[in-house]
């Protein structure tokens, strides 16, 4: 390949790495898929405890002793993971700004429509400018938000009456809110199925998009970085919410040595 | 103004009335050291209870059946201690009760309204049984009146409620769907009066007794929880309680009815022991004066003691039926098909995908590996290797 990088190259958009998803922003991400993954298997067998028979006396076994208490240790950071995420959403960059998960802009809307005939239904082909998440998926997981307050405060005040901790018993008025226990934990339990759903949903979608976009949306919850045509990027330097505007481009960073 | 106000002079005190009837100091001291242990106070209260039972004279109290089987009136006469009994038949005067009165008719309105009338502000209603409210009350009628209006009577003057049992806490087996008399709980008919719920179909005798002995000392009503009842008895599971707890712990669970495991007194969760989620003194108090509990029998808790527990079957599976579907479909069945359903969305979509964006996926012309144009990296290494 000596000469024939100067000839020109047809149909290639020249790509330009953006740096999207911030060490905190992917950090979050990747704890909270740990949490949810064990919350949900333990979670799991705390309702459908597996048989194992055993001759052993009770005081030899504690496993699902156990099984609960990484349960309730991995609620806590969960909680705390999401927090966290939230306080993010006002000091991060623009694209994990709190405003982008309220449906409240008319482009909003419109890039749902979008996506919704672009990838969904497949009506229609073309580039969706989306550089953070599209607004579907904005929408999705500000819908997940309110599942994750929801299993924190039944799961919290469930947990309350066993505990002397004050916190859970910040969250103690559910019980009765619900009219009692049982009600709340089956609908702590119902709610766990919107994350197996979700799940499902959210690892083919990526795949999806890396499959068909190549814009290296795996691996951006890796590095940060997305590859995304020029041309695109051109259009999207606005945001949805005017209140913000792009930040200006920094100057480029001194190499490190 | 106290409880246990004296209306007249000629009112004995409690402890001058069952002394009357041959009740021992001894034995009279042992209840009072008994009912503090019951409470759930220390030593020292027990002198407290003597004292007061002393000093005080005897509570004027209704009690008021409406929709109800009356299984809290048996449960509280068929207490242990002779003493409990004695609470209801002597040591509070119990001037009206539809099921233990010897007068009918007008006599007994009279006794009713004598009592209401009199002892204004001092006497205690005792409530068994929801108040239907529906078809303007005609559900229950006692002497020409409905449930709602003989309520709105008696509790009008009273110095406190008490509820007693899940139908008058909660509604029980009448406001299970589809509640056809729009049976109510008192709580939600009643406001501006202190009320206990003494939750449980029906409460444990000593429960009962201990509700009323609390009020009788301390002339307040006990501390309750987010749902009304008395922390004393409800701030803790029947399962955190539970002689099996061990066994839940452990992991050993009775997989049906007639296993070796059932045998080997494992925990019944699996067998849909609501245990876990009901808030009872069954695994400290038991009952028959401590003889036993559901659990202890070999049967999983039906958790009576909580609010809807009739709508939360069936008793014998842990999961309850999902609102909306047919009965005994779980949240599992519905998640699995919703699972299964996405998968084949999913599957669908992927096979769209590659006929309707062949164009985007895959090699692009100019995108083959051999014709990209050198990287940086190759640009930096070269004057290198020429340096070489």
């Amino acid at each position: 390949m000596s000469a024939d990088h100067t000839a020109p190259i047809p149909h290639v958009s020249e790509f330009k790495r953006v740096y999207v998803w911030e060490l905190p922003v992917r950090f979050y991400h990747w704890v909270n898929a740990l949490c949810i993954l064990v919350l949900t298997v333990t979670g799991i067998l705390i309702a459908h405890p597996p048989a194992i028979a055993s001759a052993a006396e009770a005081s030899f076994g504690y496993w699902f002793g156990i099984n609960r208490f990484i349960h309730f240790a991995f609620a806590y950071l969960f909680f705390f993971n999401f927090a966290f995420r939230i306080y993010w959403g006002f000091v991060g960059n623009r694209f994990a700004d709190w405003r982008n998960f309220f449906p409240l802009r008319r482009a909003q809307f419109r890039q749902v429509v979008d996506v919704l005939r672009v990838d969904i239904l497949q009506a229609q082909d073309k580039p969706i400018m989306a550089v953070g998440h599209n607004a579907v998926a904005y929408f999705t997981y500000f819908a997940m938000f309110w599942v994750f307050v929801f299993q924190v405060v039944s799961g919290f005040a469930m947990y309350a009456s066993m505990s002397t901790s004050w916190f859970p018993q910040l969250f103690a008025w559910a019980v009765p809110l619900f009219g009692g226990d049982y009600a709340l934990r089956a609908w702590h339990y119902n709610a766990m199925w919107f994350f197996g759903l979700f799940t499902v949903v959210h690892v083919y979608l990526v795949f999806y998009h890396d499959y068909v976009e190549g814009h290296g949306v795996m691996s951006s919850m890796v590095g940060g970085w997305k590859f995304l045509h020029a041309d695109v990027l051109k259009g999207s330097g606005k945001s949805w919410f005017s209140t913000k505007p792009a930040p200006a481009p920094k100057p480029a960073p001194a190499p490190r040595r | 103004m106290s409880l246990a106000s004296a209306p007249s002079e000629t009112v004995p005190t409690v402890y001058e009335q069952i002394a009357s009837r041959g009740v021992s100091r001894r034995e009279f001291l042992q209840f009072c050291g008994w009912m503090a242990a019951c409470i759930g106070l220390d030593n020292t209260a027990s002198a407290q209870i003597a004292r007061a039972l002393e000093t005080k004279k005897r509570i004027p109290v209704v009690w008021m059946h409406f929709q109800e089987c009356t299984c809290c009136s048996e449960s509280f006469l068929r207490s242990s201690h002779p003493i409990v009994a004695d609470i209801l038949l002597d040591k509070i005067s119990l001037d009206y009760s539809e099921t233990l009165l010897a007068a009918s008719g007008d006599q007994a309105e009279k006794c009713l309204h004598d009592t209401i009338t009199k002892y204004k502000g001092e006497y205690l209603v005792l409530i068994e049984g929801s108040v239907p409210t529906g078809a303007e009350g005609a559900y229950c009628c006692v002497g020409g009146k409905s449930a709602e209006q003989i309520l709105e009577e008696v509790a009008k003057d009273a110095k406190a409620v008490i509820a007693w049992g899940n139908c008058a806490s909660s509604g029980c087996v009448q406001a299970a769907k589809p509640n056809p008399t729009g049976a109510t709980p008192i709580h939600k008919l009643l406001h501006g009066k202190p009320l206990v719920n003494v939750q449980g179909c029906p409460p444990i005798a000593e429960v009962m007794a201990g509700v009323l002995v609390h009020l009788l000392t301390f002339d307040r009503i006990p501390q309750l929880d987010a749902l009304g009842r008395p922390k004393a008895f409800y701030s803790r599971r029947v399962h955190d309680t539970c002689y099996r707890r061990p066994n839940y712990d452990a992991g050993l669970f009775v997989e049906s009815f007639d296993d070796e495991n059932a045998r080997k007194g494992y925990c019944l969760y699996k067998m849909g022991c609501r245990g876990p989620t009901t808030y009872n003194s069954c695994g400290v108090i038991r009952w028959n004066g401590g003889v036993s509990f559901p659990i202890q029998a070999g049967h999983g808790c039906i958790g009576c003691s909580e609010s809807n527990f009739w709508d939360q079957g069936p008793f014998y599976q842990r999961l309850a039926s999902f609102p909306g579907f047919g009965i005994e479909t779980t949240a599992d069945q519905i998640g699995l098909g919703l699972g299964a359903a996405t998968v084949a969305g999913i599957a669908a979509h992927a096979v769209m995908t590659n006929i309707r964006k062949r164009h985007d996926i895959g090699e692009h012309p100019g995108e083959s590996s051999d014709l990209a144009p050198p990287s940086a990296a190759h640009e930096a290494d070269r004057p290198k290797e020429d340096r070489s």
